[in-house]
């Protein structure tokens, strides 16, 4: 398959943990090709010497007390788990 | 005033009725729920409702309070507690919020009635609603056209008088844009001016909830209410809260606004860019001096803007992974299988691109190139404005290049759709405010289509922009249009 970018989408879905169809794997390889060339243009911008800027109104040491308080119960931290049992998440087995 | 004509009010109008007691919340309560039965089967704006829970808020309801009494929907991505939070993804179609989200809090201690959840793209993600894997939400002005997104629903409810106002969210233009093109009002607050605890997060550093309203004073007056600091949310800004109703009523002397030349793009459609010069001129005739600004750097507002929502989001969805809430795949063989088909059945297609688009600029040897350079050309566009605001007050510009589109024109090219957001996005990065408020239609097949004027300030200054923008709205009648839908009765 042509691509006209350094993405490989058939790659960066097993990173991202999304199994993708073959279809999908075409046709998002041609529109996110085309969104990665628009966004070539932000190599002409002169960024010498310009920190990057994580948030635009940046706000420091933000704490607040670390002071026990009602929250969830266990009940409703797992009221919409998948599936449950005995007070737990229920997945399947990870280690053999 | 009957029963059938109350929806049709404004906030502050409706409040006045039931604080002189000629109309009780409750009976509120039944003629919204009348007339989302009458309308929404063909708008398509909400995606549940509670009315049953909300009359029995109503009947508790103190009218005194500042929105005592007063329904507000609520966009399907703030958390109300025992409701769903569905964020319109099948991920989520099963999923109750266990708690309010601190604007919901902050609502129902002001007196407001959380009722319904409205449709939106599926995580914010869009301009359209379209890409809400529920169902899709119709313009007003024409049933054939989108409502904008990605707050659609919320828009359309306030434009059809299925509610009189809304809660959105915004992280490129998403309450700004859908209230331009179903002619409300939407404020995108400062970033950190309200905090998003209970906001289902898609992009951290650009996300802000704010107000979807019939006029300026009640955004105002939902400012009021939602408004302040949160030790539940690190990015909330520890700084007071005027009065955003003060200021309603002053003129415009003194004021500068700035018109910036990069924003009269060519793609702009030929009615909305005479709609705005003609408001340019009725604020200059206002008091307001216009003066022409420059920001050299608008033109990589988008692109730095995908790289960064995209990248923000691929970490935020992480966890989307079937294990606590939400969906989960039949039958998997092991963990990989079930995160890899959760994700695969769950999520729709806007989702999964914006994920490995954001996956890819985040990953080893492509973070530099992408997603570093773009923080620091979001930088420059902060700077850009930082210079900008020092000679004027407010920006001027369209909200979207053009009015509503066709269901179905623009969704096959995502980078089309993206270029639609060129006027609200820098806003985002920059982290300032910015409102966007009706000033004329285009008439296009018949239709009357709505155009939305946005007016960028600085952050924190919300009570100047709501001051502008309510001297151009009160001294003009677009506000007052309705839309066909309006005039649907039971006869």
């Amino acid at each position: 398959m042509a691509k006209t970018s350094g993405l490989d989408v058939t790659y960066v879905a097993r990173l991202a943990r999304i199994n993708l169809t073959k279809a999908e794997v075409e046709l998002f390889q041609k529109q996110l090709d085309d969104v990665l060339e628009y966004v070539e243009k932000l190599r002409r911008a002169d960024v010498t010497d310009v920190e990057p800027a994580a948030h635009a109104l940046p706000n420091f040491n933000v704490f607040r007390e670390d002071a026990p308080r009602d929250w969830f119960t266990a009940e409703q931290a797992l009221s919409n788990a998948p599936r449950k049992a005995n007070g737990l998440f229920i997945v399947p087995k990870v280690v053999e | 005033m009957t029963q059938q004509d109350l929806p049709a009010l404004s906030i502050a109008d409706l409040q006045l009725l039931l604080r002189h007691r000629e109309v009780s919340p409750r009976e509120v309560i039944d003629a919204l729920r009348a007339r989302i039965e009458l309308v929404d089967q063909e708008i398509g704006a909400y995606l549940s409702l509670d009315m049953e829970s909300a009359a029995n808020e109503a009947e508790k309801a103190n009218v005194d309070l500042p929105l005592g009494g007063v329904p507000i929907a609520i966009k399907d991505i703030v958390s109300v507690i025992g409701q769903p939070c569905t964020c319109a993804s099948k991920i989520l179609q099963s999923y109750r919020a266990t708690y309010d989200a601190t604007v919901i809090r902050k609502l129902r201690a002001a007196g407001a009635i959380p009722f319904g959840k409205t449709n939106l793209d599926e995580f914010a993600m869009g301009s359209s609603t379209e890409n809400s894997a529920a169902k899709l939400t119709r313009n007003p002005w024409d049933l054939a056209r989108v409502p904008g997104g990605s707050s659609g629903g919320s828009a359309a409810a306030v434009a059809a008088d299925e509610a009189f106002g809304a809660l959105g969210s915004d992280t490129g233009g998403s309450i700004r844009q859908p209230a331009a093109l179903c002619g409300v009002v939407g404020l995108k607050p400062t970033y950190g001016r309200v905090s998003r605890f209970g906001l289902v997060a898609f992009a951290s550093s650009l996300d802000q909830i704010g107000p979807l309203t019939k006029n300026v004073r009640d955004a105002a007056m939902i400012m009021n209410a939602i408004a302040g600091h949160d030790p539940q949310d690190s990015t909330a800004l520890n700084e007071p809260v005027p009065d955003y109703t003060a200021k309603l009523g002053n003129d415009l002397r003194g004021i500068r606004l700035g018109l910036p030349k990069q924003y009269m793009i060519e793609g702009i459609d030929s009615e909305v860019k005479t709609a705005i010069k003609t408001a340019v001129k009725h604020l200059n005739s206002l008091g307001a001096e216009i003066i022409e600004v420059s920001l050299p750097t608008t033109e990589y507002a988008i692109a730095v803007y995908y790289i960064l929502a995209t990248a923000e989001a691929s970490a935020n969805l992480a966890r989307f992974d079937g294990v606590r809430y939400g969906y989960r795949a039949e039958n998997p063989r092991d963990m990989l299988d079930l995160y890899g088909r959760t994700r695969e059945e769950g999520f729709g297609p806007e989702v999964k691109r914006r994920i490995i688009l954001g996956t890819y600029v985040l990953s080893s040897g492509y973070y530099d190139a992408y997603y570093l350079r773009a923080q620091k050309v979001r930088e420059l566009i902060r700077r850009d404005f930082a210079m900008v605001f020092e000679k004027v007050d407010a920006l001027i510009s369209p909200t979207s290049p053009v009015p509503a589109f066709k269901l179905g024109e623009r969704a096959a090219d995502p980078l089309q759709m993206y270029l639609a957001d060129i006027f609200t996005i820098a806003a985002n990065l920059a982290g300032i405010c910015g409102i966007s408020v009706p000033c004329g239609f285009a008439e296009v097949d018949g239709h009357r289509l709505p155009i939305g004027l946005q007016l960028l300030g600085k952050a924190l200054d919300e009570a100047r922009v709501l001051q502008i923008a309510h001297a151009y709205e009160q001294s003009t009648d677009w506000h007052k249009a309705r839309p066909p839908i309006a005039s649907t009765t039971l006869e």
